[in-house]
This record gives structure tokens, C-alpha cells and sequence, in this order.
């Protein structure tokens, strides 16, 4: 971001831009917070978190899990991470971090579409949480394709 | 001021989670005590004398035993057949279950642990039609035994208890003797399925298990 170069301040037109930008940075801050409490809990062997759903249980013990000794989850939490800072900064009139957003974007929204056929085609089950983040994926992409042409 | 704020929310963002990540881990580091010792219940006790999972009265006219390991794909099937054939023949059914976990299968006796546990909170068929569902799943990774507390607790087993009986040696032991009492009985494979008796060869598929005890009703409605 240090790079980036500040746009000049925006235009009344643009304020719905910044209103979706802000909207980006909090729905990124949902996918962090779900994301954070996954590792957490990945790293600590708590398996509580699932309830009483055995459905979560095999998703989060699967070999998908985990790749070697990094928890998936965690990757969601570096991506959420650089998808909030990159709505703040974008909101901020900081251009390229739009670019960056966008790319974060997309790269989730593939990643999110492996992990939910990973479950409904593999593991034979769904985790909520996952599904959760897979929603907020999908809203952030929904949001980045609305707002692309302005 | 206004040109870093965005990066000072950023910092801010990430202090945050940062702080709330690892209060949450020491939190759950802390949970994790040492479950107290759980008192196990009785055994199944069947008429026959012998501790055993058995479905279906004991005065059935038709009794089907096999001999099982949770981790054998081909049990899986015969167990789903069976499931089939006791909806359709009722009372007229008898089901017993042995274990039979083999050596070449390395998830085998903590999945009969995982079923015995269950057994004595009185849940020993619904933790055995858990791990034949999912054993697909458990099966292929190294520590399974995060999936069967996860049943336990989809099953509302009281987890202290099923944990502390998943590492007990005296259910390993029982594990261990019902596997060789097959063994007496020239159990050398999983499944292997006697009606009245009788070893069934051949297919584990509903058809063949069903003619299996149409010989033996028809049997016993001759004698």
C-alpha cells in the first residue's frame, strides 16, 4: 500500500463507492473474525466448535483442514485481512488498492468454490462456518462486480 | 492526520485480532484439563451369556451375527444391507453385532473403541451406523478420533465418559476376546456373517442375505 498513489478526493458520485467500500471493509471484518476463530481453534484441538453438527466435525478434521502443519483457516484470515485493508484504503481514495482488492477478491472467490466442492463432492459435508465464509465471499464478490464499472 | 488513518485503522484492525486470537487460545489451552474419571455403565448383557450388541427379540425365529470392522468398506455395505432386511423382516429378526477389527486396518480398534464407548451410554448401533456412514471420511485420516468425539456428541453422549472409555484397556481386552472368540468360530475375515448359525458365503448384498433367511424361516417353519 505504501506505493499506492491517493486519488484526488471523490466526487459526490463517488460517495456510493465509498459507501461500498466501507461496506467491503466490514464484511471482510465478519469473514476475519469467523476465519480467526477457526484457526484458533484448529491450533488449540477444539473440536467444540462444531456443536453437535458431525457434519463440521469431518470438514474441520479432514485432511483439508490443514495443509501440512498451517491451518486452511488461516489463509482465509491473511485474505479477509488484506481484503479489509484494501477496502479502508480503497475508501480512502487510495486507487490502488481497488486493484489489490479485486485480485484478493477473485482469488477467494475461486478458492471458496473448491472448498464447497470439496465438501459437497468429498467429504460428503458441510461446516457451517465454512459455508458462513463462503456467503461472505460471495457477497464481497457480488459487491466488487456491482461497483466495478464506476 | 486524514492521509494515515486508513493505515491506522489497519494497525488497529490487526492489534485486535491479534489480541482477541490469542486470548481466545489461551483461554482454550486453559480448558483443556484432564477429563475426570466416568463411570461406565453396564455392558449389553444378552441371554446367551456373552457381552454383545444384538437388535431384534431374542426369541426371533431368525438370528444373523456378523462379524464386523468398522473400517472394512465391504462390512459398510453388508452392515447397510442388513439395515434394509431387519426394516423389512421385523421381529422375525435377530442382529448381533461382534467386533472383529483387523490388524491391517489402523483406525479399526479405536473405531470398536469408538462403538464400545457408545455401547455403554447405550448407543452402541447408532455410533456403529455413524462410523460405517462416515468411514469414508474418518478412515483416511491419522488421528480419527476427533470424528467419533464428534458423534458421541451428535449422539449427546456424555463426552468425559465416552472419552475416558475410548482409552480403557479393559474394552480394548473385551474387544480383543470377542475378536478371538471368532476366531474360535474360524472368523478369519471381515464380514463374516452366520444366520442361525450357518456361515454365509458368497455376496454381502440384500438379495443374497435375504434368500440367506428365507432358508432359515422356511427351516424353522418345517421343523
Amino acid at each position: 500500500m505504501a506505493v499506492a498513489r491517493k486519488s484526488a478526493k471523490p466526487p459526490q458520485a463517488a460517495r456510493g463507492r465509498v459507501i461500498a467500500n466501507i461496506l467491503l471493509a466490514l464484511i471482510a471484518l465478519c469473514g476475519l473474525a469467523d476465519a480467526l476463530y477457526l484457526t484458533v481453534m484448529h491450533l488449540t484441538g477444539d473440536d467444540a466448535v462444531c456443536g453437535s453438527s458431525a457434519g463440521c466435525s469431518i470438514v474441520l478434521g479432514s485432511v483439508y483442514a490443514s495443509v501440512g502443519p498451517i491451518p486452511t483457516a488461516s489463509f482465509g484470515v491473511l485474505a479477509y485481512f488484506v481484503v479489509f485493508s484494501a477496502a479502508i484504503c480503497a475508501a480512502f481514495g487510495y486507487r490502488r488498492a481497488w486493484s489489490v482488492l479485486v485480485v484478493a477478491v477473485a482469488g477467494m472467490f475461486l478458492v471458496t468454490l473448491g472448498l464447497i466442492a470439496l465438501q459437497a463432492f468429498v467429504l460428503h459435508a458441510f461446516c457451517p462456518f465454512c459455508l458462513f465464509s463462503a456467503a461472505l465471499t460471495f457477497l464481497l464478490a457480488g459487491i466488487v462486480v456491482a461497483v466495478w464499472p464506476a | 492526520m486524514k492521509r494515515y488513518l486508513p493505515f491506522l485503522i489497519i494497525i488497529a484492525v490487526a492489534l485486535v485480532a491479534a489480541g482477541a486470537a490469542t486470548l481466545l487460545y489461551r483461554a482454550k489451552m486453559k480448558e483443556q484439563v484432564a477429563p475426570a474419571n466416568a463411570a461406565a455403565d453396564v455392558s449389553a448383557e444378552d441371554q446367551e451369556g456373552v457381552s454383545l450388541h444384538a437388535q431384534g427379540p431374542a426369541n426371533a425365529p431368525v438370528k444373523l451375527e456378523i462379524y464386523g470392522d468398522f473400517q472394512c468398506p465391504a462390512c459398510a455395505t453388508a452392515s447397510a444391507s442388513i439395515s434394509e432386511l431387519q426394516k423389512d423382516y421385523g421381529p422375525r429378526l435377530r442382529v448381533i453385532f461382534h467386533e472383529f477389527p483387523l490388524a491391517m486396518h489402523a483406525h479399526a480398534v479405536e473405531a470398536a473403541m469408538a462403538a464400545e464407548s457408545a455401547g455403554l451410554q447405550g448407543h452402541f448401533w447408532e455410533m456403529h451406523d455413524l462410523l460405517y456412514k462416515y468411514q469414508s471420511v474418518w478412515s483416511k485420516v491419522s488421528q480419527p478420533q476427533r470424528f467419533f468425539t464428534a458423534y458421541a456428541r451428535t449422539l449427546g453422549l456424555d463426552l468425559e465418559g465416552f472419552d475416558e472409555a475410548s482409552k480403557s484397556l479393559e474394552l480394548k481386552a473385551k474387544i480383543k476376546a470377542e475378536g478371538d472368540a471368532g476366531v474360535g468360530r474360524g472368523v478369519r475375515n471381515t464380514p463374516t456373517i452366520f444366520i442361525d448359525g450357518k456361515e454365509v458365503r458368497g455376496a454381502f448384498d440384500k438379495a443374497a442375505l435375504k434368500s440367506a433367511i428365507d432358508e432359515a424361516l422356511t427351516k424353522k417353519k418345517k421343523h
